[in-house]
């Protein structure tokens, strides 16, 4: 028997969209910074067109794919 | 909150009825669309918060609910009607398949030609015009995310956990201080506006009232769980970029401060709870209760179709007054 009924991924990667990750305490961004994450999930641009990197901020909708 | 002012002899009856609780004499009709949606707001109200000057039994009383079922059938054949007039809208026989719902969203959300009033904020809008809109909102803010947490137990398992995860991130992440509502509160006083709860509906259009009372209904509603799950979603998913021009308008203005970070923590926040909402709750429900599928696009269709109703009738009186 399964010892979990539903999946629920750390990390999942959302299409054309940015990477949700759970459960994280801090985030390392391109630079070097490192981040405090104080939400249950956040999502990580992947597209690097965000305003506010390393979390998306829904640009990578209006970037031609 | 005291009881709102009257706009027609429905509401005025009403008014009275709430404030006297032992007044007899049945509910005449309502003059107008915006007497309609003063009383269908106040009854909801009831279910909320309430008002200081009226009798908190009133949430149940029969006669009262038999007033407020009528106003929400009004109101839901309404939306309904706009629904399966839309050119988005799939023939009856088509609601999509449950593994559809996300990218079913994205596409109404993507045809969605509604005027964007962020961008008029963010352009061209006056600090007058800015004032006024934030008013207006602050009928639903200052109650964000209030409507679906009524959702909560009518959900199954995934669905629930879910809409809980994205609950706690409007409401703070248990941190009062990060409440969404409460960081709305802080930005309208920043702003010198009014901020306790109820402070303008007074001035709310009769299409803010009515986008309102479609968030309320579905959020009361069981029968309506899968409406208030994709206008959720579609919420969610036209909050992040919005949210962005909102900031920039208000630093255009020199209304930087608690308002504007208000809409900065929109930008994060939402750009990850449109992908809990459209996947984990209106994907994952659809999965389990199929029949949720065609309900979750009307609800999310409704989100955008208030949204542009009441951004036109905005934009055309501040068009007017030029
Ligand atoms: S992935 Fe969303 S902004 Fe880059």
């Amino acid at each position: 028997m399964k010892d979990r009924d539903f999946d629920h991924p750390d990390v999942v990667l959302v299409p054309h969209g940015p990477m949700l990750l759970r459960g994280a305490e801090s985030v390392q961004d391109l630079e070097g910074r490192v981040h405090t994450v104080d939400r249950p999930v956040v999502a990580l641009c992947r597209c690097e067109k965000s305003s506010r990197l390393p979390w998306c901020d829904g640009t990578h909708k209006v970037i031609p794919r | 909150m005291r009881l709102p002012k009257p706009r027609g002899g429905l509401s005025e009856w009403l008014v009275a009825r709430l404030a006297e609780p032992g007044l007899t004499g049945s509910a005449p009709d309502a003059d107008s669309w915006d007497d309609e949606s003063i009383s269908l707001w106040t009854l909801h109200e009831l279910s909320f918060r309430g008002f200081e000057d009226a009798d908190d039994r009133a949430e149940w009383d029969p006669e009262l609910l038999g007033v407020r079922r009528d106003l929400e059938e009004a109101l839901e054949e309404r939306l309904r009607a706009r629904w399966s007039a839309s050119p988005t809208s799939p023939a009856s026989s088509a609601a999509p398949a449950a593994a559809d719902v996300p990218t079913a969203l994205e596409d109404l959300v993507a045809a969605d030609d509604g005027p964007s009033l962020a961008d008029h904020v963010r352009r061209r809008a006056d600090r007058d015009q800015v004032l006024e809109l934030l008013r207006q909102r602050s009928v639903y803010h200052l109650k964000e995310s209030d409507p679906s947490a009524f959702v909560v137990p009518r959900l199954p398992v995934r669905a629930k956990a879910a809409l809980m995860a994205l609950q706690f991130d409007e409401y703070g992440d248990g941190d009062p201080n990060r409440l969404h509502s409460h960081l709305f509160a802080r930005g309208l006083e920043a702003v010198g506006l009014r901020a306790e709860y109820g402070a303008y509906v007074e001035d709310a259009t009769t299409e803010n009232l009515e986008m309102n009372n479609a968030g309320s209904i579905f959020g009361l509603h069981r029968r309506l769980r899968g409406a208030a799950m994709g206008h959720l979603a579609a919420f969610e998913m036209t909050s992040s970029l919005p949210s962005r021009k909102m900031v920039q308008g208000l630093e255009r203005l020199g209304l930087d401060g608690p308002m504007s970070a208000y809409y900065d923590e929109h930008v994060e926040a939402d750009a990850i709870h449109e992908h809990l909402a459209a996947r984990d709750i209106c994907g994952t429900l659809a999965e389990d209760e199929p029949d949720q599928a065609a309900e979750i696009l009307f609800g999310a269709f409704t989100c955008l179709d208030v949204e542009a109703r009441f951004a036109t009738a905005m934009l055309a009186t501040w068009e007017e007054q030029r």
